[in-house]
């Protein structure tokens, strides 16, 4: 207000060690399937760092993890991560089951409780029973096992798509009929795709490419999703297949 | 005895303090619609071509996939805005109509020093706050202008400008290739690979291109000239089944008014 004398405080000066590096992942488990995306985009501000920057990683041949955030963290998580699961394949001979990753996982995270990694996870694959699961993690370790999750820049705007075209909310069945609790891998992947190109359109940190890691359960096929290239180390358990698709670039 | 009252400027900016004071204590301020852009303009052999990108951000979210940027102000005089959405429509819009009022009471055909000169007058006077940083380009009696104009209210004149957010990747085109004396066409051809320049490679700009070319005998509004981002066909259509939507009570009600009407006399209507 005129007269007053405006309230000066002393500047303090802090260093910021995280940043936000944009971009989204999400993930869906079918009844023996999964599928965990995220576009390929690492920006900051209003500046592009590349147009390629994985963020979904193959971590065993049942086991893809999707990482959102601040991307130095992100990268960093993963290669911990991978190196712990290596160190278990030594001490037992076998890789880790899923739901052993996520609690692996969530360790990790909340042992950094006071400096955590900016980032957001998600983990998606096959369980022990042969069936598709995700699971989703705050940046401290809280976790929930669900049928689908986004996460990320475009969070808010996928996440209401997601709960309406998987989970059928505000949706009435037709009488006499239910909704699937599970949808054919066909389905999942139209609706992973249409959820990047429509986050693209409305959130400009989206965009440049679309990864597509398919997680199939032990003797289940591919069934017209043949473009998918393999990249499991064995074809005789479950198997990971990963599926480009190129996204706007403005 | 009388204090002689602290020297007190003509305008009221109490506002500005009390809305700095409430940020300060964390309340939360409207944020303005934002056209985070590319806005450019060259000179060539006949006169001017202007270029913006379409996309208007309100965060890191697309408010308008094909907005426009490259206001009228007179026949031959034209301005892209950047900045606060809402500015550079109002204040381009009221030099617009100023620019008209002045045309008639003087008779001739307005020039583009006048514009400029009322934009950074009316954009000093509100010292920032009217948020608009303007591309000004027009041809008129004295020959071909082209000026930048800030949110503060200084200006430069250049035979080529960039501004907005992707002003640094539209003007790194314009200073490895642009020449005077360009033909029309390479003008064009120009300006649209600095405003596709900005599109891709900075997040605020995006969509489409538009370009004006603005000569002597003739302007011409190219809207839309390249459309570089179209939507890719989605793999679903997202149809609903009638009766989808959950409602716990019907009720039906007649709009319609049904009227009796009683014939009194039975004289017909002259429909002659």
């Amino acid at each position: 207000m005129p007269g007053t004398p405006s309230i000066q405080r002393p500047t303090q000066h802090q260093f910021n060690p995280y940043s936000d590096n944009g971009g989204t992942i999400l993930a869906i488990a079918g009844a023996d399937f999964s599928i965990i995306a995220g576009d390929t985009r690492q920006s900051e501000g209003y500046n592009i760092q590349t147009r390629y920057a994985p963020k979904v990683f193959r971590l065993t041949d049942r086991a893809v993890l999707a990482v959102n955030g601040f991307a130095a963290d992100g990268n960093m998580f993963v290669k911990k991560v991978k190196q712990r699961l290596e160190w278990y394949r030594h001490a037992h001979a076998k890789d880790m089951p899923l739901r052993a990753i996520a609690r692996l996982i969530q360790t990790m995270l909340y042992a950094q409780r006071f400096f955590p990694y900016y980032v957001y996870n998600i983990l998606g694959g096959i369980e022990e029973d042969g069936s598709g699961a995700v699971y989703s993690f705050d940046p401290v370790g809280s976790y929930e096992r669900e049928t689908c999750r986004a996460a990320g820049a475009a969070q808010s705007l996928v996440q209401p798509f997601l709960d309406n075209q998987v989970y059928f909310k505000n949706q009435v069945p037709p009488p006499g009929r239910a909704h699937p609790t599970h949808l054919p891998l066909r389905d999942v992947l139209d609706i992973v795709i249409d959820a990047f190109t429509s986050a693209t359109e409305r959130h400009i940190e989206v965009g440049d490419g679309l990864e597509m890691y398919i997680v199939l359960a032990k003797g289940r096929t591919l069934q017209g999703v043949e473009a998918a290239q393999e990249i499991s180390a064995r074809t005789d358990g479950e198997r990971v297949f990963v599926l480009r698709r190129d996204l706007k670039k403005d | 005895m009388a204090v002689a009252a602290a020297a007190q400027t003509g305008f009221d900016f109490s506002s500005a303090s009390r809305n700095a004071y409430l940020a300060e204590r964390g309340v939360k301020l409207p944020n303005a619609t934002s056209t985070g852009t590319t806005i450019v303009g060259c000179l060539f052999q006949d006169g001017i071509v202007l270029g913006a990108d379409t996309r208007a951000t309100a965060g890191p979210i697309v408010a308008d996939k094909n907005c426009e940027k490259i206001h009228y102000v007179t026949e031959s005089i034209r301005c892209c805005g950047a900045g606060t959405a809402a500015d550079t429509e109002f204040v381009t819009a009221l030099i617009s109509s100023n620019m008209e009022l002045h045309a008639l009471s003087t008779g001739r055909k307005p020039r583009v020093v006048t514009a400029m000169t009322m934009l950074k007058q009316h954009l000093f006077r509100y010292q920032g706050h009217v948020g608009a940083a303007l591309v000004l380009g027009g041809v008129d009696s004295t020959g071909a202008h082209l000026f930048t104009i800030h949110p503060h209210g200084s200006t430069d004149k250049l035979p080529y400008v960039t501004m907005g957010s992707g002003s640094l990747a539209a003007m790194a085109v314009f200073e490895s290739k642009w020449q005077p004396n360009l033909s029309r066409q390479a003008a064009i051809d120009l300006v649209a690979e600095a405003i596709a320049a900005g599109i891709f490679n900075d997040l605020g700009s995006g969509s489409n291109i538009d370009v004006c070319v603005i000569a002597p005998e003739k302007t011409d509004m190219l809207r839309n000239y390249i459309m570089p981002n179209e939507r890719v066909q989605k793999e679903k259509t997202y149809g609903f089944r009638r009766g989808t939507t959950a409602w716990t009570a019907e009720k039906i009600r007649s709009l319609i008014i049904n009227e009796e009407v009683t014939q009194v006399g039975n004289e017909a209507m002259d429909t002659s």
